[in-house]
């Protein structure tokens, strides 16, 4: 499904190098997660793969089934079937929740040669995902994430995930800001979506995440590289001894 | 230069542009307004560059003799207000239609064209024409409205004495690229009566418009409008409203496009606890494009609240102004004052001018006033591209957004939700003209 490759990227305005050659393959129908300490590279990581300016790649390669994303623009990656459910979601005075949902479905849509989706059809569709993360109606109504809670924002993603049905999701820290309840709740809507077809990156600072949503493959990434790869039990690891002791291991 | 000597220049440029000029043919009350409205135009002289009020829009196509010629837009689309249920006034390149127009009689409020009014002894109107143009000149000379009372060859007189069914819709047609038009209307809306005044279309090459409405005790007066998007149109307009005790006058304009646009709004609060929201909203595009909002806002009552909310947005190199003052006289206690300008430069060429002024002599007042320039934000663009929308959808919601809250202010959601869908057709239609 995703296909990453000495995947080396540094900041557009300084000469700083954050990822050093990064490889990583997700297969279709599994879960990997990315951990590791503040500063390692792994939202980098995730801004490069969904298009955000300001990163220059200066070697490796990314594909999503074979296709080249790092020659997309951010619109025709996620048409591709790229998500990145973000960490901190971007607040929008003015754009409704609902307008832009339907812009965003209907424009990938076209981007794949695909019919426009009706406005029942929508309504009905989102209605009956938002029910499933309950979100409330007058959340759909407001400004994209204007005056959202942190866990509001993040149930928010999660809708636009299940709305869109991706190919392939990124998840960068969504449980940050969640308390117990909204992490079940987010938790089930991506345990939901998990299907054959379908991979993902699940990028976290702790184990608790991963209790939820339980990984088929996990990754340790320090300065710039995947050092390590395991199983879940290596999350367990990691919430027992941090990351010194890997880090050392590997060194 | 001395001051003497631009002084006799100015006055000499009025005497060169007026000497080519008569007053139209009027009754009685009409030529002597005309003559009173010359009288001032001569003392003031016509605008130049070195005036404070226009030092940031350059009059000169407006006051030359010639108007510049202005291609006709080929668009396909019907009139804004259109499918609206209103009494409809046409005017062709500054002249009624009565025949485009409908049936101009309806229950509580009576239409007359101005050249009528003139020729007989209306006092509302002959109490009106001219006389807020006039009172106008004591914080600002505003030689070119001065002007258009003098020389205005059409307009209609309007007075409402209950609240009609119906809204009045003036539509402004223009079929020539060269037209010259000069239109004054009045509006008198008695005690607790309200009109709704929706007025539309480019009018002319060049267009001169002045608007009195005096708004008496207890009335409310809504007037929404869009100015023509004929890219090559000139305007300038003046709105002129005195409001009495407790009554309401909300005024929104939509301009899109037009090389040279100046739309004066002149507000007087002479009667305790009364209302005027002022606000606008344009999209420029282009080097040649140049929008002036100048408004001014005078609180003489108390209680009174006041207003004026401003968005545009400027793509290559196109030219925004905003100059918005609220003067507050001695014994306007709690007046309740507020402006905010903002500008949404999409790239470096254009640029917004604002000049946001308060002068206030009572105590016990709340005012504030702001003003911003920004580009558009690259965290919402992003956002909304990671889910798909391409880059120009993007932008295009993030502009509708951005003259969202302006477009709040008008108070019936039907006409707001008629603009914002123009909005959107008309930002579509660019972008695929774009991509052809």
């Amino acid at each position: 499904m995703l296909n990453i490759k000495g995947l080396e990227v540094k900041l557009e305005e300084e000469d700083k190098q954050i990822l050093k050659g990064v490889d990583l393959e997700v297969e279709a129908g599994s879960v990997h997660a990315i951990m590791g300490p503040n500063g390692s590279g792994k939202s980098t990581l995730s801004y490069v793969l969904s298009g955000r300016d300001g990163y220059e790649v200066t070697a490796g390669t990314a594909m999503l089934e074979g296709a080249d994303l790092l020659d997309m623009d951010p619109e025709e990656r996620a048409a591709a079937g790229l998500f990145l459910a973000f960490q901190y979601p971007v607040e929008i005075p003015g754009v409704g929740n609902m307008t832009f949902l339907r812009t965003a479905v209907n424009a990938q849509r076209v981007a794949r040669g695909q019919e426009e989706m009706s406005s029942a059809d929508f309504l009905k569709l989102v209605r009956a995902k938002a029910k499933e993360l309950q979100i409330e109606p007058d959340m759909l109504k407001r400004s994209v994430n204007v005056g959202f809670s942190g866990g509001e924002k993040k149930r928010n993603e999660i809708l636009q995930m299940a709305v869109l049905e991706p190919k392939m999701c990124i998840l960068d820290e969504t449980d940050s800001g969640l308390d117990v309840d909204a992490m079940r709740l987010v938790s089930d809507g991506v345990n939901a979506l998990r299907d054959a077809g379908r991979g993902f990156l699940v990028i976290t600072h702790y184990q608790r995440l991963l209790d939820h949503i339980v990984p088929d493959v996990v990754h340790i990434m320090s300065d710039g590289r995947i050092v390590k790869s395991g199983g879940p039990e290596l999350a367990l690891e990691v919430e027992k001894n941090g990351y010194a002791d890997i880090l050392n291991e590997v060194a | 230069m001395a001051r003497a000597a631009i002084r006799q220049q100015k006055i000499d440029a009025t005497e060169e542009r007026l000497s080519g000029l008569s007053l139209p043919e009027s009754g009685a009350w009409g030529q002597e307004a005309r003559e009173a409205a010359l009288e001032r135009l001569r003392s003031m002289g016509l605008p130049h560059r070195r005036d404070e009020y226009w030092k940031f829009t350059d009059p000169g196509t407006l006051t030359r003799a010639e108007a510049p010629p202005a291609a006709l837009l080929d668009a396909d689309e019907a009139a804004v207000f259109d499918d609206v249920d209103a009494v409809r006034v046409v005017f062709v390149d500054g002249v009624f239609d009565p025949d485009a127009s409908s049936d101009l009689t309806m229950e509580g409020i009576e239409i007359v064209r101005l050249s009528d009014a003139m020729a007989s002894d209306i006092h509302w109107a002959r109490d009106l024409y001219g006389v807020l143009e006039a009172r106008s000149h004591e914080n600002v000379p505003r030689p070119l409205a001065a002007f258009n009372t003098a020389f205005a060859t059409d307009g209609i007189v309007i007075r409402v004495t209950a609240t009609p069914s119906k809204p009045v819709q003036v539509k402004y047609l223009r079929k020539s690229e060269r037209s010259d038009a000069i239109l004054h209307h009045c509006v008198k809306v008695e005690t607790g009566a309200s009109l709704t005044l929706l007025e539309s279309g480019p009018a002319a090459a060049r267009f001169s418009k002045g608007l009195e409405v005096d708004v008496a005790d207890g009335a409310q007066m809504h007037l929404v409008k869009t100015q023509g998007r004929d890219h090559e149109r000139r305007a300038v307009t003046a709105t002129f409203a005195r409001l009495g005790t407790e009554s309401v006058f909300k005024a929104f304009c939509l301009t899109v496009n037009g090389v040279l646009t100046r739309n004066e709004v002149v507000v007087d609060l002479t009667g305790d606890d009364a209302v005027a929201h002022v606000a606008g909203a344009c999209l420029g595009d282009g080097a040649d494009f140049h929008h002036d909002d100048t408004v001014f806002i005078t609180h003489d009552a108390q209680r009174c609240e006041s207003r004026q909310v401003f968005k545009k947005v400027l793509r290559n190199g196109a030219t925004g102004v905003f100059q918005g003052k609220i003067l507050v006289k001695p014994g306007a206690q709690k007046t309740d004052g507020y402006q905010i300008s903002q500008s949404l430069l999409l790239d470096e060429a254009s640029q917004f001018l604002a000049k946001p002024e308060l002068e206030i002599y009572a105590d016990d007042v709340a005012c504030s006033h702001g003003s911003t320039s920004g580009a558009i934000d690259r965290d919402a663009l992003y956002y909304l591209r990671a889910r798909g929308v391409p880059e120009g959808i993007a932008q295009d919601l993030l502009t509708l957004a951005f003259v969202a809250e302006a477009l709040e202010e008008i108070e019936n959601e039907a006409y707001a939700e008629a603009l914002r869908e123009r909005l959107a057709q008309w930002l579509e239609r660019r972008r695929e003209r774009k991509q052809a």
